[in-house]
């Protein structure tokens, strides 16, 4: 490809990096379906698999047992199937807000995005909504997602610059609102002995008992925002260097700014209605990634989506196996990756803050 | 192409920051905006540009309103270099320069072998070719600055508009950009660009407007415009004429009384 060619560096990560990232992803979705309270030998985990995406009887399962195909087919796999589609709307959401608020602290769990999907979420949990059809709980989790950032765009942004310290500031107060509003909804409604289970899950997130119904139930949106984000790639590029330089390359901005928030956030509200509110992945993730790969988002969001995926993948399998029989929330080991990196960011970043 | 700004005004709340300015800018031109500090220069290039619509009076290209024309449209004919060209993203030059494409480009598509042409041609027109793999927030204000008119040149634009591109350019790059515009529009594009520097006006400039608080001053060739009358009472200084080595003459200030100027 002359590209490759003409381009080292985007030629370099396009052709190493991604595929690299790919292969990543498929070794840590085989060893999370292998590992856990029943090993299954990863031999068995891909025989599973490929007999299901095979036609019938190319693939001999006579002797798998009937216990393991149901623990690689109808646990484990759904199970990893969200987590890698929460962890790669995650992450190309992350990757969005980085881009737009040229801020690498924008994250949608940081600034209150997460928070506010969860609320919508929530309502149709306590509305009953969520039973009645499966698409309302998604449906919510994206207006939740939408009504957040909007808020704190709006708040946070003057004249097409976000500060820092705005930015993060309205951020928590909104998520502390919206937290706090889910959890009066829950106490409302629930019986006691579940209403700290779901405020916990809500929270700190969790992918425990999840069915190939939330995979379905997230895929439409997450096609869509994936989609979309791809529509918007290279504008991505031009708002990096300033409005008026992407406007005076053709960028719409307004219009394209306001269609790459409603992408981020309905890819947020989609990955929270199935998995809770999970910190920090589209904080690591892409920023690692834009530090090997360049900030290139032709490049970036491709390989954002499959880290973030990886990394919840690996995250769910810690949370499962570091203290067995017990689970540890989801939300607790990312968490624990992202807070500390979070606040080296923050320290970098110390001399750029304006807090007049 | 031919831009032209037709009795334009730009008020934003009570401040107006440029009132009633027509100008031409004509094909085959270089046309230089000229003022003090805050007399209106970059504002007359973005209305130009079409980045700011005027509040009043009319913007045309080729006797299109330029408010019917689409971004995209706008940024196929013409293209604007900023004077802030400050870049903290670790893009290297030639991605930088590619973006120039991007008014070309559908959605979906990936640049091309003729885009990657244009690009390699831009970067070696604008000197900035040795340095294409190198990132653009490790540059030098200058070289970044001939990096961001190569990316002008990419759009492959007719119109290129330029607020102060000679400002911190040495005297070599400062000579090669303007030698660079000058050969663009003798090759007929239309060229518009905000300087400071008389001498270099003097020089190189066809046309020259000179702005001041707002207001259009003078139009016209700069033998005619730069008179040491209009130039005292615009900037405040004395112009003293040397006569320099090809039988042109080149301007020496001194400091005067900035005399008021106001006359409605």
């Amino acid at each position: 490809m002359t590209e490759a060619a003409d381009q080292p560096r985007a030629g370099y990560a396009a052709w190493v990096g991604l595929p690299l990232l790919a292969v990543l992803l498929g070794v840590a979705a085989v060893a999370a379906i292998a590992v856990g309270s029943t090993g299954v030998p990863w031999t068995t985990v891909v025989r599973v698999l490929a007999a299901r995406v095979s036609p019938d009887g190319w693939v001999d399962l006579h002797e798998v047992s009937e216990a393991d195909q149901v623990i690689v087919w109808l646990i484990r796999t759904p199970r990893v199937f969200v987590a890698a589609l929460a962890g790669g709307a995650l992450g190309i959401a992350g990757t969005q807000m980085q881009g737009l608020f040229r801020n690498p602290l924008a994250e949608p769990s940081v600034i209150g995005i997460s928070q506010g999907a969860a609320l919508g979420a929530v309502v149709t949990f306590v509305s009953g909504l969520s039973a009645a059809a499966v698409f309302w709980l998604p449906l919510f989790a994206f207006a939740g997602a939408l009504a957040a950032l909007a808020t704190v765009y709006t708040i946070a942004t003057r004249a097409g610059r976000t500060p820092v310290a705005t930015l993060l500031l309205a951020g928590i107060a909104l998520g502390a609102l919206a937290t706090a509003i889910s959890s009066l909804l829950i106490s409302l409604s629930v019986v006691n002995w579940q209403v700290a289970n779901e405020i916990v899950f809500w929270m700190m997130g969790g992918l425990d008992n999840r069915t190939w119904t939330h995979v379905w139930m997230c895929l439409p949106p997450l096609a869509l925002g994936a989609l979309g984000a791809r529509w918007y790639t290279r504008d991505l590029d031009l708002l990096l260097l300033g409005e008026e330089t992407a406007a005076s390359l053709g960028v719409e901005v307004e219009r394209v700014r306001r269609m790459i928030l409603t992408t981020a956030a309905m890819l947020t509200g989609a990955a929270v209605a199935v998995s809770g509110v999970i910190g920090f992945v589209g904080l690591i993730v892409p920023h690692m990634l834009r530090l090997v790969l360049g900030p290139s988002h032709r490049i970036l969001l491709p390989a954002a989506m499959l880290g973030g995926a990886a990394f919840l993948i690996v995250c769910d399998l810690l949370a499962r196996t570091i203290h067995p029989p017990e689970e540890i929330r989801l939300g607790i080991v990312t968490a624990a990756f992202g807070a500390p990196f979070f606040l080296y960011l923050l320290r970098r970043q110390r001399g750029r803050f304006e807090l007049r | 192409m031919s831009l032209r700004l037709d009795g334009a005004g730009l008020r934003i709340g009570a401040r107006h920051l440029v009132r009633d300015v027509t100008v031409e800018v004509a094909p085959g031109r270089v046309t230089a905006l000229v003022g003090p500090n805050g007399a209106g220069k970059s504002t007359v290039l973005r209305l130009l540009a079409g980045l700011w619509r005027p509040t009043r009076g009319h913007a045309a290209l080729d006797g299109t309103a330029l408010s019917r024309l689409s971004r995209r449209a706008l940024a196929q004919r013409i293209s604007f270099v900023p004077q802030e060209t400050g870049i903290d993203v670790p893009f290297t030059v030639r991605e930088l320069v590619a973006m120039g494409r991007h008014p070309h480009l559908g959605r979906f598509d990936a640049p091309g072998p003729a885009d990657a042409e244009l690009v390699a041609s831009a970067l070696a027109r604008a000197d900035v070719a040795h340095l294409a793999d190198r990132f653009v927030n490790e540059l030098s204000g200058g070289e970044r600055r001939r990096a961001v008119i190569a990316r002008s040149l990419a759009t492959g634009s007719r119109v290129l508009l330029l607020d102060e591109p000679t400002a911190n350019l040495d005297i070599d790059h400062v000579l090669e950009t303007l030698t660079l515009l000058r050969t663009l529009a003798d090759a007929g594009a239309t060229v518009a660009l905000a300087l400071h520097d008389l001498n270099v006006v003097a020089r190189w400039a066809d046309e020259v407007a000179v702005l001041q608080d707002g207001h259009l001053r003078a139009a016209g060739s700069p033998a005619q415009v730069l008179d040491d009358a209009l130039v005292a009472s615009v900037f405040g200084v004395r112009v003293e004429r040397l006569a320099a080595g090809d039988g042109r003459s080149t301007l020496v200030f001194h400091r005067g009384e900035r005399r008021s100027t106001r006359d409605g």
